[in-house]
């Protein structure tokens, strides 16, 4: 078996060597086969890690393949923890990444970089890989970095664009910010466990959990809020929520495939894992999960809204990852764990669908990404049409969907949770952002969907006559990508949700264990569809949100623009993205800069160089300016200095 | 009765004048290292008339030796003059300035 996950983890990263540094003498074909046929070998050895864990009935396995380094105690390793929850995020990982490293055949056909990208993406795979199979924190934080480079390197992969070094510079600050948290979030784990391992970790979380931190000193702190609530800043980075998601929009301007595989369906779950991963630690600390739920159920609601006013066709598909990205916390928050890990991975599918049809449509467009330039796409390209079909209907929970299954399950699960009791205020927070988050999901998919497939062609003239459906390196991952995005949830539900697929990677305690309530009214997938269709309002709002994009974009067109003009205050404020952008590029970025100046003109320039070394430089001058006077060059004046001082000497010698 | 401090009186009148020749001669440096002569003369005398006064010729010894150098370093001194005057067609004290810092 460890022959077997060592293969999954490093095919990807000689793949990767060999397309990124021998680029040239293997070429073009040959850097995409390497890719595509080791991502393949890691996807179909990962299948077989699953079947052993979950049909074949294998334990979780959980060993170290190499001592970093020892340092008083603290043990560096290399480790894997293999369980289900590791399964089944390395075959959603290798899967996606697999399907796009073949769509990245047909997209990147004509770009100069073709062996770069596909060393990047595979390096990605590996170092995503490496993140979800660790079985200690600092592999963990490798993983977790590793992506961020490959993610900084792709969003800037055209890097003779301004706006994509821009991007990327953004990126990779905001996800400082969070790395910043998650490392102290371990350095905590550190100081009150000694230990970087996970099980020592879970095994001594509820010592944690009775530990007292003065952060600020004469406040006590709970040990366990303080490390969970900083490790999530890590996931709030990573995972882009609220406050700290301003970097994915503008993620974007890299190419699609990878807008698709890391900034949609891999990632950006990263957090979502993380958190997962950790709920042994999470289950201690009320106030962490209060503060997951709260910052899940914002970024779920507003992220949502968003979407509405955007007009680039993969900003407006970005703005919906943020707001799954939401939901998925949500579920965190109410210690729905496995509920999030169902929709990351049925997400992960009809996202990564949705992304590449974006792409789709994009190639056939001539890389136009405006959606008011496009419309009445069915007739032109039915394959793309029709998966992305699929794709919306998932995303907005159509009955049947994957996306309706690990939605309404999640929405159940947040409507049972415990915050009911515990906290009414945040359980409504959270219970209203995700209901009107599922009108405004099906508002803004829908918009985007009619928009491009439907109504009067608004494209000009000479796209018009290239229209055509995409190669088949393109459309095969996106049917591959469709089945899934229709049948997962119908088949993966009940195992994973209520038939205790994740066994202990996943530990609730008893008071809050939401899912074995949802559970109680569960018989079946089908019975499922017919409970949400009598008892939540969720599928209603999802078909209200549809039929209002229908009415705003196909019916009546000129509404919108007249609601904007009417609205002009909110449009505003959604058009200028709550003005976060505003406030950090103005506010913390200027003003980082103001402080940098600062100290470059003044700390630098005046004291550092003016005073310190040049200044000193100068008063010796000054003083040696004065000294040499004395150095007159004449011969007497010498000989009778010599004379005086050997005079005076004599004299001292005598009488003194 | 003549006595060794008349001796040393003249002595240091003739090393006085040597000096002050080094100090107040700004014109000839031939002038100079007759000076130089003259300091090394005083000192002979000194020698000299500590040898008589102490009954010791080591003194006397001495001052043939002494003698014999300052030949010596004259010659060497002239030689360098000559070429000095070669080179800068002057053996004005005062243009000798290029040590001037």
């Amino acid at each position: 078996m460890e022959n077997i996950h060592l293969t999954i983890v490093f095919a990807p990263l000689v793949a990767a060597i060999v397309a990124g540094l021998f680029g040239k003498q293997v070429g073009r074909a040959g850097a995409h086969w390497i890719t595509i046929l080791s991502v393949g070998l890691s996807f179909i050895l990962s299948c077989l890690v699953l079947k052993h864990l979950y049909w074949d009935g294998g334990e979780a396995q959980n060993y170290t393949l190499y001592t970093w380094a020892v340092s008083d105690g603290l043990r560096m390793e290399v480790g894997f923890l293999v369980d289900r929850l590791t399964a089944l995020m390395m075959v959603v990982v290798t899967f996606v990444s697999w399907m796009v490293h073949i769509y990245t055949v047909g997209y990147m056909h004509d770009d100069p970089g073709y062996q770069r990208f596909f060393s990047y993406i595979s390096l990605f795979t590996f170092a995503m890989l490496m993140l979800v199979m660790s079985n200690n924190f600092l592999q963990l934080f490798f993983g977790w970095e590793a992506v961020g480079l490959v993610s900084y390197l792709l969003i800037g992969f055209w890097f003779k664009r301004e706006t994509a070094i821009f991007a990327n510079l953004k990126a990779f600050l905001v996800n400082r910010v969070g790395d910043f948290g998650f490392i102290l979030g371990i350095a905590g784990v550190v100081m009150f466990s000694g230990s970087l391992d996970y099980a020592t970790v879970f095994a001594s979380s509820e010592f944690i959990a009775n530990q007292q931190i003065e952060v600020i000193p004469g406040t006590a702190w709970n040990a366990m809020t303080v490390i969970c609530i900083l490790l999530f800043i890590g996931a709030m980075g990573k995972s882009a929520q609220a406050p700290l998601h301003v970097w994915l929009p503008d993620s974007m301007e890299g190419p699609t495939p990878i807008s698709a595989l890391i900034h949609a369906a891999t990632m950006v779950t990263a957090g979502i894992f993380m958190v997962a991963r950790m709920s042994p630690l999470y289950e201690f600390s009320e106030t962490a999960l209060a503060v997951v739920l709260t910052i899940g159920a914002i970024t779920a609601f507003f992220m949502g809204l968003l979407g509405v006013v955007q007009n680039d066709i993969k900003r407006v598909v970005a703005y919906s990852t943020l707001s799954q990205l939401g939901y998925m916390t949500v579920a965190l928050g109410v210690s729905a764990y496995s509920a999030a890990i169902f929709h990351l991975m049925t997400h992960a599918f009809f996202k990564a669908l949705l992304f590449l049809g974006a792409g789709s449509v994009i190639i056939a467009m001539h890389h136009e990404q405006d959606i008011r330039k496009m419309g009445g796409l069915r007739k032109y390209m039915p394959i793309t049409y029709w998966t992305a079909v699929v794709g919306t209907l998932a995303l907005i929970g159509f009955p049947g969907t994957a996306g309706f299954f690990s939605k309404d399950a999640l929405i159940e699960a947040v409507k049972y949770s415990h915050w009911a009791e515990t906290d009414a205020l945040v359980y409504w927070i959270a219970y209203l952002s995700v209901l009107l988050g599922v009108f405004v999901t099906a508002l803004y998919s829908f918009r985007m969907f009619f928009l491009v497939f439907h109504g009067e062609e608004r494209m000009d003239k000479e796209t018009k006559s290239h229209l055509h459906e995409t190669p088949w390196v393109v459309t095969a991952p996106l049917i591959l990508l469709a089945i899934p995005s229709l049948v997962i949830g119908w088949i993966t539900i009940e195992p994973v949700l209520f038939g205790g697929f994740f066994g202990e990677a996943i530990s609730v305690t008893t008071g809050h264990d939401v899912l074995v309530q949802v559970g109680e009214t569960f018989h079946g997938s089908w019975n499922f569809i017919i409970h949400s269709l009598t008892a939540g309002p969720a599928v209603y709002l999802a078909l209200a949100g549809a039929a209002t994009a229908w009415f705003l974009y196909l019916k009546r067109p000129d509404i919108p623009a007249s609601i904007a003009t009417k609205f002009s205050g909110l449009y505003d404020l959604l058009d200028h993205k709550y003005y976060f952008d505003d406030l950090y590029i103005k506010g913390f970025a200027a003003g980082g800069r103001r402080i940098g100046q600062f100290l470059w003109s003044k700390g630098d320039e005046l004291i550092i160089d003016g005073i310190i070394v040049n200044g000193t430089a100068k008063q010796i001058g000054r003083f040696a300016g004065i000294l040499r006077r004395v150095q007159t060059g004449y011969l007497y004046h010498y000989a009778f200095a010599m004379f005086f001082g050997l005079t005076l000497i004599l004299a001292w010698l005598l009488w003194a | 009765m003549i006595g060794l401090q008349h001796y040393l009186t003249v002595s240091a009148i003739l090393f006085a004048l040597a000096i002050v020749g080094i100090f107040i001669n700004r014109r000839n440096l031939i002038l100079l290292l007759m000076c130089i002569e003259l300091m090394l003369l005083a000192v002979n005398f000194n020698f000299i008339a500590f040898s008589r006064y102490l009954g010791d010729e080591t003194g006397q010894v001495f001052v043939f030796f002494i003698l014999t150098v300052a030949a010596a370093e004259a010659a060497i001194g002239l030689a360098i003059l000559v070429v000095l005057f070669r080179n800068r067609r002057s053996i004005n004290v005062q243009e000798l300035d290029t040590m001037k810092g």
